[in-house]
């Protein structure tokens, strides 16, 4: 039920908001009163979690759409903290658009309030018609936020972001299609039983389950991105407005992991272990690749997009490193992400408002006129490169020990490769300070800059916190994290020791049935069973 | 022969409640003043269009008292089944949709006739007849008379040019498709002795000759034009372009919806599916065609000709899958195509003022600025014609392609059917999105803003865009009724005597377990 009322309560808002008068002032408290009571709400879900358990929790299920279709949700502790970070980035991105957004501003919340209901629903729904329904509700706000509200070339970054979408989803949706005339169902945990034990008795076969991984893999990876399918990322965080970027990179980006990890790993855990290798190998090329593309960046707000290639390419490290500990930084990393690129993109923002350019030459030396700003952006960036005492570090730091465990072929390369992320991540962002920040004021107008005022401190300051919270009190994460990740890869341990078995294991297997046949040449029973177990993969 | 009962004029109510309607508008046109607006005319068409509803209402309420009602009447020429009844409420809402789109319409093109709304009336008891007929030549008279009002709408702004040669080709092209469709029941007649669907099935058998394997694709032919499936569609651009467009509205959903209708009578007659090339070809085909057209349509009335070309695409692949749920899917994507489609050429008639002015997608330009309502519905039109979830076009969609992943005959085909499907479905997003990009994220560029809607625009509008996003969330009522419809076609041939319900064709399952 609280699920139901987290999920809709910005849905019945942005009704509600879609009826008031075109008040600018109304409309802004409307939304922003909306998006603190489902904030308020969603504080229930960790109030009320049962704690130390696996398995979905706060069940709804319904029949929805005939017998077969479920109005089915459900929060584990991946999940549920997942929702949180969306009802916190909403509140607080509606404080940011306060005064930034002054034309169709009705719109402008009905949009944010709609888009913030699907990204919910993304997180929860545990039937996959339902998932796939959410997943694409989120396309059309987000697509319309940038394309109405953002910069010059927003319709051509808003298009470029729609069909991107669009089209990786349209391979999920056969992927779902298929499994639904298999299996019978679009439950996810019955689908995943299913899969299981179709794998253990194959009338699956490992080909065809490859196909059904591979799109899904697509659809997520766009949304990731991974590397080398970002392209429309930088395009649309440039041109989106900042409450757009912040839901962008916050949320919106999140959900490819997510269902990398709830759907590629979770319901098909071989094909992941076989796929891990190139996986991973495109991880580090976007970490790397990320991180030099935004060292070179002129642009504020193209380097932070950048700097998100890059961090979202250690949460797909350490998701497919197919450890506990890698996925428990994954999704830890997920959390950080959105929280200190969210208050990156918000601090990018104000200075737009204030200079209406990102570009760096026009800055410099501003922490003489801004003070205060400077030191949330200090801390934003320093959250992000990963200092000890801050949240990016314990999610990098559980990443790379994922990364050096794993069992996936040449994983210590990937781990010493990936390392070398978090030194370019410190290089550019420092940079960045550097060039903001320090140095002589070249533009005279910039010494009488306003510093940020109380309603953009107070947007900051619930991110700069969570940020210290979450870098001293992990375990309070930990402990419902670690067993959702654990049930989620139930057969983690399984799959590693195939994983690291594999060559080893077919050679003594062939061999050993070669062996058997030869021996027991006049038996033919046992010359046809001796392959099937050593082909088995 | 058997004196014809109460009980068959109930069979046929709507058909003459329509028919007495359209006369009523006849007669009293001359009475008015000529010059002055036909408003209370459309009113009263309106009316006899709720009628036809109520009709059906009574018929149903009959089937309930009486299970004898769905067997064959009138000499066995009409059978109101579930599946007729479907059709019975679809095609008075869309012509009632359509007439509230038209009332505002004619007052602005200065078109002042009273015919123009007893045509609508006429042309719905042809499509409603379509739907419940079970005799070809019945068929092939029901064809007649909605083709016939049709080609005389299309040529309805005879000031134009275009509208003129819109109603010309239509009316040349489609006698031959009629001609196509009528050469095929005479050759069903040569083959099988009879021109009842009910009695071609049994006389066929599983096995039949290359005769009626002829006289199927030539019926196919005829009824592929009526619904622009390719490569028959050559048409439909040109035709959409020109003629009035409410009168689009209603002729890319009824007639489509009904020929559909007799197709689906037509092709599950038998239990033979020998067409499944055919169709399999034309779904690929219209498909493709349809979208990579649209994709460079500037014209949105074009653009939209090519997407309704498109859609027959989509809906063929249910026809394809030749099973119980894809029939049900079928029947699901006429209702839900009708209900964005009437509602987008709504838009666009609404849109183009006086003389059709404005149908290029640039107009469009910041119409989300302008007239909120407007680019509103259009967008969700647009969204649903896309295929975004909680629309009416996903469902109808997703129907679609699970009915054919489930199919038993020729999965690999239909499984390569359902690829070509879903790429398309990427591909169509791109039009579509053009204009909701040009609605909301471009500024105007016409100097004058669109005139406000009427109050009746606006029912229609709005109504059209409860339809798409009811049958998209809540679409439970409808899927029942479309599953009743597919129970009353697909064992057609066991119904009537053949012995072996899913024989060689259709393996048990299929024909036997309830639909979900």
């Amino acid at each position: 039920m609280i699920l139901s009322l987290v999920t809709f309560l910005p849905a019945i808002g942005a009704l509600l908001l879609m009826l008031m008068p075109r008040n600018d002032k109304a409309l802004r408290w409307g939304a922003l009163i909306i998006s603190l009571a489902t904030f308020g709400v969603s504080l229930f879900l960790p109030a009320q979690f049962f704690y130390g358990t696996s398995g979905f929790q706060f069940e709804v299920n319904r029949n929805w759409i005939g017998q077969t279709i479920h109005y089915h949700m459900g929060a584990d502790g991946i999940s549920m903290w997942l929702v949180l970070l969306t009802t916190l980035l909403v509140p607080v991105s509606v404080l940011v658009s306060w005064k930034s957004i002054h034309d169709r501003v009705k719109e402008f919340f009905v949009l944010l309030l709609l888009l913030e209901m699907a990204m919910i629903g993304v997180f929860l729904s545990l039937d996959m018609f339902l998932f796939y329904v959410f997943w694409e509700a989120t396309l059309i706000p987000m697509a319309l936020l940038i394309g109405m509200y953002g910069h010059e070339r927003r319709v051509y970054a808003a298009v470029k972001f729609f069909l991107y979408t669009m089209v990786a989803s349209v391979f999920m949706l056969g992927a779902i299609i298929w499994l639904y005339t298999h299996a019978h169902s679009f439950d996810y945990v019955a689908i995943r039983e299913w899969i299981r034990v179709s794998t253990q008795n194959g009338s699956v076969s490992g080909t065809t389950l490859q196909w059904l991984f591979l799109g899904f893999f697509i659809a997520f990876a766009v949304k990731v991105p991974l590397f080398p399918l970002h392209t429309w990322l930088p395009d649309a965080h440039v041109e989106a407005p900042t409450a757009g970027s912040v839901l962008l990179a916050g949320v919106l980006l999140k959900m490819g992991t997510y269902g990398l990890l709830r759907f590629c790993v979770g319901m098909f855990p071989d094909q992941a272990a076989y796929n891990s290798t190139w996986i991973n190998v495109l991880a580090v090329i976007g970490i790397i690749y990320g991180a030099l593309v935004a060292l070179v960046q002129p642009n504020l707000k193209k380097l932070i997009a950048y700097s998100s290639v890059s961090h979202l390419g250690f949460v797909v490290l350490g998701i497919f490193s197919l450890t506990t500990i890698g996925t428990d930084g994954a999704v830890y990393q997920m959390l950080n992400h959105g929280i200190s690129t969210g208050a990156l993109f918000m601090l990018a923002g104000m200075l737009y408002e204030r200079k209406h350019t990102y570009e760096f030459k026009e800055f410099g030396g501003l922490a003489t006129p801004m003070p205060v700003y400077a030191t949330f952006f200090l801390l934003a960036v320093l959250s992000s490169v990963g200092l000890p005492l801050l949240n990016g570090f314990v999610g990098e730091f559980l990443i790379l020990s994922g990364a050096f465990q794993s069992t996936v072929p040449h994983a210590m390369l990937f781990a010493i490769l990936a390392s070398s992320g978090v030194i370019w991540g410190a290089c550019y962002l420092l940079w960045m300070y550097q060039k903001v920040f320090y140095g002589q004021i070249h533009h005279e107008e910039n010494r009488s800059l306003r510093d940020i005022d109380g309603r953009e401190r107070i947007s900051l300051v619930p991110l700069v916190v969570m940020s210290v919270i979450m870098g001293v009190a992990s375990p309070y994460w930990m402990k419902s994290i670690e067993p959702a990740v654990i049930s989620t890869m139930p057969r983690t341990g399984e799959v590693k020791a195939q994983a690291q078995k594999r060559l080893v294991y077919r050679i003594v297997q062939s061999a050993q049935a070669r062996a058997t046949s030869v021996i027991n040449s006049s038996d033919a029973s046992t010359v046809q069973k001796a392959p099937a177990t050593g082909g088995h993969k | 022969m058997n004196p014809i009962q109460t009980v068959d004029y109930i069979r046929i109510l709507p058909e003459l409640v329509l028919t007495a309607f359209g006369i009523i508008v006849m007669m009293a046109d001359p009475l008015l003043k000529p010059g002055a607006s036909r408003k209370g005319l459309g009113l009263v068409a309106l009316g006899g269009t709720l009628a036809a509803i109520a009709a059906t209402f009574c018929q149903i309420a009959w089937t309930a008292r009486d299970a004898s009602f769905s067997a064959p009447g009138w000499f066995g020429m009409v059978r109101v089944d579930s599946f007729a009844i479907f059709f019975h409420l679809l095609i008075p809402a869309i012509s009632a949709v359509c007439i509230l789109a038209s009332l505002e319409y004619l007052d602005a093109q200065n078109i002042r006739s009273g015919e123009y709304y007893a045509l609508i009336l006429f042309g719905t008891v042809g499509m409603v007849l379509m739907s419940s007929a079970v005799e070809l030549v019945l068929i092939f008279i029901a064809l007649e008379i909605s083709s016939i009002s049709t080609y005389i709408l299309a040529g309805y702004r005879r000031r134009n040019a275009g509208s003129a040669e819109s109603a010309i080709k239509y009316f040349l092209l489609g006698s031959f498709a009629t001609a196509f469709f009528l050469y095929g029941v005479a050759l069903m007649f040569g083959a099988t002795g009879s021109t009842s669907i009910l009695k071609i099935g049994p006389a066929l058998g599983s096995n039949p000759g290359l005769l009626a394997i002829a006289a199927t694709a030539l019926m196919i032919v005829g009824l592929g034009f009526k619904v622009a499936a390719a490569p028959f569609h050559i048409w439909t651009p040109d035709v959409y372009e020109g003629a009035p467009a409410p009168i689009v509205a209603l002729m890319s959903t009824g007639p489509k919806a009904a020929a559909f209708a007799v197709l689906l009578r037509v092709l599950f007659a038998t239990t033979s599916s020998d067409w499944f090339p055919l169709i399999w070809i034309c779904a690929a085909l219209s498909m493709t065609l349809g979208n990579f057209g649209a994709l460079m349509q500037n014209n949105v009335k074009r653009m939209l000709a090519y997407s309704s070309i498109a859609h027959a695409g989509y809906l063929l692949v249910a026809f394809a899958a030749s099973n119980e749920i894809g029939i049900s899917a079928a029947i699901f994507y006429t209702a839900s195509y009708a209900a964005m489609n009437v509602g987008a050429f709504a838009v666009v008639s609404h849109f183009g003022a006086g003389g059709e002015r404005y149908v290029s997608v640039d107009d469009y330009s910041g119409l989300g600025r302008r007239s909120p309502l407007l680019a509103f519905t259009l967008t969700i039109f647009m969204l649903s014609l896309i295929g975004i979830p909680a629309t009416a076009g996903f469902l109808a969609k997703y129907y679609v392609f699970t009915s054919a992943l489930t199919a038993n005959a020729h999965p690999t085909a239909l499984v390569w059917l359902t690829v070509i499907g879903l790429v398309n479905s990427a591909v169509a997003s791109y039009y579509y999105l053009r204009l909701i990009v040009v609605m909301y994220m471009r500024e105007p560029v016409l100097a004058e803003a669109p005139a406000p809607a009427s109050g009746a625009m606006r029912l229609a509008l709005v109504l059209a865009a409860i339809a798409t996003i009811y049958l998209g969330v809540m679409p439970g009522r409808v899927l029942k009724y479309s599953e009743a419809g597919a129970r009353d076609l697909f064992p057609a041939a066991a119904a009537t005597g053949n012995t072996t319900p899913g024989s060689s064709t259709f393996p048990g399952p299929v024909a036997t377990t309830p639909v979900k």
